[in-house]
């Protein structure tokens, strides 16, 4: 460890996916110098190249291109594309992290991205980011919204296909001077004090399969190249045909686990997120185009994340997605139609075969690229046996001291999951570096705003695209000719994608050169969009909330799909309703709220402790509420991993940390009372056994937990030999090798009352414990019985090489339909009865233990702890995050995060490296002194208020005094507002009666306008 | 034969509602119908507001009269407001409209309140279905345009 003087406030994250652009983002905010190092010509990684996202179908661009946006344009990090790091030498704190800048040949602050260059470019080769499904030049932009949004020049080409030849065509064609041939390499030294490590993983190549017929056959296409398909900015337009011979196909069939679960390329685990995206790729083909009939041939269907089982019913009863549990043997193509054959093996053992138009294979991830990793080479990691690096599991994103990893460089997995291990490795770093936090940053400097007070309203309406998902319904051109026409609208422009990086910029010039004075953006939903738009216009010298967006996708073309005319009529109307309050719109300024930077975190277990720890060791203070006598939670049921982690050992050594700690006040046998107050400013009552604990924090972590669920079936309660996964566990933590005698069979039934219509969700982790267990016994007697009896194995990612050993210790597994359940029946000894497709025949197990998965339960005060917070919870029970894929650990509102098992069941390791999300997440707002207040807040015309104190006993916060004054010798009483109280929610002004009470950005004067033109 | 064409007159007409909805539910919930592209008939047009309780019974008085068919308030449920219970007060509000409804000569129906949470896309979808068919069979709105305000 270097000493406090040496220490470097910045950090190295390497790669540019939404993995590394969330850890930046993070660190940026929390007050570190980043610098994002990504080896192609732009940020955004795979899931740029994504058309939807599951399980809510939300438009992957339009989810990250936000997120780029304010990456390129945050003042704390500098993106350095096109580069490639060689060496991290030096000791955790002060890092020298060695790296290669490759030449772009264009200079990215003159480009305008005009594409000029590229249309005199004569040199073709295959699009990447298109898969090779389409061509670019050899001047080009990764994609249409990428960031940097400046050309680069291939010159090397692609092994079969040259790259540049120095024409220098572009050259005379660049207006502006941004294109130099003659740019060297560069070597650079950035001085860091920590690295996070963020480089994403391969797309398996199927080539190596030959049976699939990949690359042999036209029509067989990989996963990633069906995602370029559906995109609306893809080859094919978002258009469903088939490449053979550009017509739609009617019969397309996916195929699971290709280069997963498949010993034969080495590749013995599970890629996690494929068995969902498939279902989404089905879904969204069948959506495009009504005729496609999907088929899937799988193993499993492995829904083991929140509201997965979920969509999968949907795209089975809705969509009508047809799944076959098969292996497949081979794909032939017929050669006169290109139509493809698919050999396959059913479940019940026969071999059949069936004819497609297309086949999409769900290929895995990979670490390896042609037998290596350069990276891990480079930088000497420690692998695991599948080449991944290697963490524990009680410190999942730490690789060395000061170097932490997350995303699908660790293990495959999907978005949300490394979103999580972004903000927990940012997390690991503040609290690395939080001697030097704040020390080279600088602040976001915006122009002066422009007085726009006296000026008639000058409109600009930027009508959005949005790819096909507003375009492809609504007809843009005419709605843009609709905004020409209204009163005041002095300019109007429409964008594919108008929050992208380019049109920021137009929309800054537009404001600029035609004077413009309010803003709207008719796109999608405010709700994730405003505040980007707001930026630009803070950049062009605006006030930001002389702006309002109109909602054309989420609340019109989305719902009206199949209407397009009506559509269209409604976006107009809805464009013309906006510009009516628009025209009112004011200035606000923002008042400035105080921050009380200590944290309070509820619920005492893995995750709440490690939160707790996370924010102290960051430095803040934290207290730590829990309702049991004890620390840990649900960990004090668990008494071993399959993975061989102590766990009492890690309860302990996590305990003794939280109560050690001079920043932690530990309450157990208590909960919180009361609490009041806003983001930064919270005051809150525990009631502690000795009386009520006043705190004053700023932010609240909510980690309650969940517990395991007690069924009412399969004699459970009845007979002692029936049990749960825990007692069993427990059992046999205590058990020796000759407790347990030759022959003693244990059945284990998985989804007991789970999966079902009462509790619809997968707790994810049942599977393992099952697995977990089922080894155990075997290696206290291998001549034990152990019968596995199972809907879908959810033993993914790396997990499922402990399926395997189970199946390899002689552990039985038998697979049961959902509506065939396993049956139990007490004679004189328990017989379990269950169906097996293979034997298609009635199985009878004679057991002496019953063990039943129940999956765990959300904890039943959720709901009250919900409304005491502010927060949702699902159907389910469980806590509701702002954003399923990109603000897992936050709650829509400010200030509150969520980690651990009341989110959605998860294992320890996840546990914990969400709970350092959560952290993470929270020290972006106690890293600032001063937090910006409600902007909506209410005020009072004080001329017009009569001082009835009606809104003073309406308002819920407090918020409104009322003051007497004297003015011009006369006594007069009116409501004044209390600018860091009020939240605007203006239940003051529906009840003020002499219309004094008004709120901002929703005055009378705005809404009515907006009223009258509705009808 | 009259009635009939009454029938086909009422199935060609097209109501008006005007939806005010609250931020952080019921707003959220249509947001989700569209990401769910769950389709509903297009009459109702949204304005976003922050709760529910900041509907000023002028709003939905002023949309009666200026010509819509029907008026809907979404909140969030009881007990999940985001301003602790301000669709409480959006509920109170509509029970004493009511009474003004009545002696406007207006039929209750044309107004509903409802709670929508942020995750029930389907429940918002089918409760445009249902009001836009439920104005529907009421017809027009009798008073529109017939005040000068």
């Amino acid at each position: 460890m270097v000493k406090k003087s040496e220490k470097i406030g910045a950090v190295a994250v390497i790669g540019g996916g939404i993995t590394g652009v969330q850890s930046a983002l993070d660190l940026a905010d929390m007050g570190f110098k980043v610098y994002l190092v990504e080896k192609s010509p732009a940020i955004g990684g795979v899931m740029a190249q994504l058309d939807k996202t599951f399980p809510t179908n939300d438009c992957s661009m339009c989810i990250l291109s936000p997120k780029l946006v304010d990456c390129s344009r945050h003042a704390n990090i500098e993106l350095l594309t096109n580069t490639e790091v060689q060496k991290i030498e030096g000791k955790p704190g002060n890092f020298v992290v060695k790296a290669l800048k490759k030449p772009r040949y264009v200079d990215i602050d003159k480009c305008t991205s005009c594409g000029s260059c590229e249309e005199v470019c004569p040199i073709k080769l295959p699009n990447l980011f298109e898969q090779g499904l389409s061509d670019r030049k050899a001047i080009y932009r990764l994609y249409p919204q990428a960031i940097p949004n400046a050309y680069v020049i291939d010159k090397e080409g692609d092994g079969k296909h040259r790259g540049c030849v120095d024409c220098m065509k572009c050259v005379e064609a660049c207006t502006v001077g941004a294109i130099n041939h003659d740019e060297k390499p560069k070597n650079l030294k950035l001085n860091v004090g920590a690295v996070i490590v963020a480089a994403g993983s391969q797309p398996f190549n199927p080539v190596i399969k030959p049976e699939l017929g990949y690359k042999k056959y036209k029509n067989v296409l990989t996963s990633i190249e069906f995602e370029r398909v559906l995109s609306a900015s893809g080859p094919f337009e978002g258009k469903i045909i088939r490449p053979s011979d550009k017509k739609s196909p009617k019969k397309i069939a996916w195929v699971h686990c290709v280069g997963s679960r498949d010993k034969s390329v080495e590749h013995e685990y599970c890629s996690s997120m494929c068995c969902m995206y498939t279902a989404k790729e089905a879904v969204i083909a069948k959506e495009h185009d009504a005729d496609v009939e999907p088929t899937v041939f799988y193993i499993d269907i492995r829904s083991f994340g929140k509201d997965f089982d979920k969509y999968i019913d949907r795209a089975k009863k809705e969509h009508g997605l047809r799944y076959v549990r098969s292996r497949i043997s081979e794909i032939l193509e017929d050669t006169k139609t290109k139509n493809l054959i698919i050999r396959y093996e059913d479940d019940s053992g026969e071999l059949k075969e069936e004819t497609f138009n297309l086949v999409v294979l769900s290929i895995g991830l990979c670490i390896v690229e042609e037998q290596r990793n350069e990276l891990i080479e480079r930088l000497g990691f420690e692998t695991n046996e599948f080449g991944f690096v290697y963490t524990s599991p009680d410190d999942p994103v730490v690789l060395r001291p000061g170097i932490f990893v997350a995303g699908s460089f660790l293990e495959p997995q999907a978005i949300p999951e490394s979103v999580m291990q972004a903000s927990a490795a940012a997390a690991n770093a503040a609290a690395l570096l939080k001697d030097v936090r704040g020390t080279l940053v600088k602040e976001k400097q915006y122009p002066v705003e422009r007085d726009v007070s006296g000026e008639k309203p000058q409109i600009g309406v930027f009508v959005c695209h949005c790819g096909i998902n507003i375009g492809g319904y609504v007809d843009v051109p005419a709605v843009v000719k609709f905004a020409e026409s209204l009163d005041d609208v002095a300019y109007v422009e429409a964008n594919l994608y108008t929050c992208s990086e380019d049109t920021q910029k137009k929309i800054v010039d537009a404001i600029k050169k035609h004077n413009l004075n309010r803003i709207i953006v008719a796109a999608c939903t405010p709700r994730t969009h405003e505040p980007l738009f707001q930026k630009s216009l803070r950049e062009a010298g605006l006030n930001p909330y002389l702006f309002e967006m109109t909602n054309i996708r989420e609340q019109c073309s989305w719902v009206h799909m199949d209407k397009p005319k009506d559509a269209t009529e409604k976006a107009k109307k809805l464009i013309a309703m906006t510009v009516a309050k628009t025209r009112f719109l004011q200035p606000i300024q923002e008042a400035e709220i105080p921050v009380t930077q200590k944290a309070l975190v509820i619920g005492g277990g893995i995750a709440g402790m490690t939160s707790a720890l996370s924010l102290a060791d960051q430095g803040y203070e934290t207290a730590l509420v829990e309702k049991e006598s004890m620390l840990g939670g649900y960990l004090n049921k668990v008494y071993y991993t399959v993975e061989g982690i102590d766990i009492s050992q890690l309860l302990r050594e996590t305990t003794e940390k939280v109560q050690k700690h001079h920043l932690i006040k530990v309450y157990t046998s208590s909960s919180l009372e009361s609490l009041n107050g806003y983001v930064g400013s919270y005051e809150s009552d525990i009631k502690t056994s000795k009386g009520i604990v006043k705190f004053s924090h700023g932010v609240v972590v909510v980690t309650v937990g969940a517990d395991e669920y007690k069924p009412n079936s399969y004699l459970y309660g009845k007979n002692s030999q029936a049990m749960t996964q825990s007692e069993l566990e427990k059992k046999l933590s205590e058990s020796q090798p000759e407790d347990i005698q030759d022959g003693e069979t244990f059945v284990m039934i998985q989804c007991v009352e789970s999966r079902d219509e009462k509790r619809p969700y997968c707790s994810r982790i049942c599977c393992m414990q099952a697995v977990k267990n089922a080894i155990k016994i075997k290696e206290l007697n291998p001549r034990a019985e152990v019968f596995v009896l199972y809907r879908d194995l959810m033993t993914y990612g790396f997990k499922e090489k402990f399926y395997k050993d189970a199946r390899e210790t002689g552990v039985m597994f038998l697979q049961y339909d959902v509506e065939k359940k396993p049956e139990v029946i007490l004679n004189d000894r328990l017989l379990v009865k269950t169906y097996e497709p293979m034997l298609d025949k009635k199985l009878e197990i004679p057991t002496d233990h019953l063990v039943l998965s129940t999956g765990l339960d959300p904890n039943k005060s959720n709901q009250d702890i919900g409304q005491m917070l502010k927060v949702p919870v699902n159907d389910d029970g469980f806590f509701l995050e702002a954003h399923v894929k990109l603000r897992p650990v936050d709650f829509s509102t400010r200030g509150v995060f969520v980690a651990g098992s009341c989110h959605t069941p998860k294992f320890i390791d996840e546990s914990i490296y969400q709970a350092q999300a959560a952290a993470a997440r929270a020290a972006t707002i106690l890293a600032q002194p001063k937090l910006t207040a409600e902007p909506n807040i209410a005020v009072v015309n004080e001329d017009l208020c009569s001082g009835c104190k009606m809104c003073i006993s309406i308002c819920p916060y407090n918020a409104i005094d009322s003051v007497e004054e004297t003015i011009n010798g006369k006594q007069v009483i009116h409501a004044k507002v209390n600018e860091g109280l009020c939240q605007g929610c203006g239940a003051c002004v529906g009840s003020c009666s002499s219309g004094a009470m008004q709120q901002r950005g929703f005055k009378d004067k705005q809404l009515i306008p907006m009223v009258d033109e509705t009808v | 034969m009259v009635e009939g064409t009454k029938e086909s007159k009422k199935s060609e007409f097209e109501p008006k509602i005007v939806g005010f909805l609250c931020n952080w539910c019921s707003y959220a919930g249509a947001d989700l119908a569209g990401t769910s592209r769950i389709q509903y008939p297009p009459n109702v047009r949204i304005i976003r507001v922050m709760c529910s309780g900041a509907v000023d019974s002028v709003y939905i008085l002023r949309a009666l009269l200026e010509g819509a068919d029907g008026v809907f308030i979404g909140g969030c449920h009881p007990g999940d407001c985001h301003y602790l219970d301000g669709n409480y007060k959006a509920r109170r509000r509509i029970v004493l409209l009511r009474d003004i409804l009545d002696a406007l000569g207006l039929e209750q129906e044309r107004v509903w309140i409802r709670w929508i949470s942020a995750s029930e896309g389907q429940q918002f979808a089918e409760t445009m279905k249902e009001m836009t068919e439920a104005i529907r069979k009421l017809g027009p709105n009798p008073i529109a345009k017939q005040w000068d305000i």
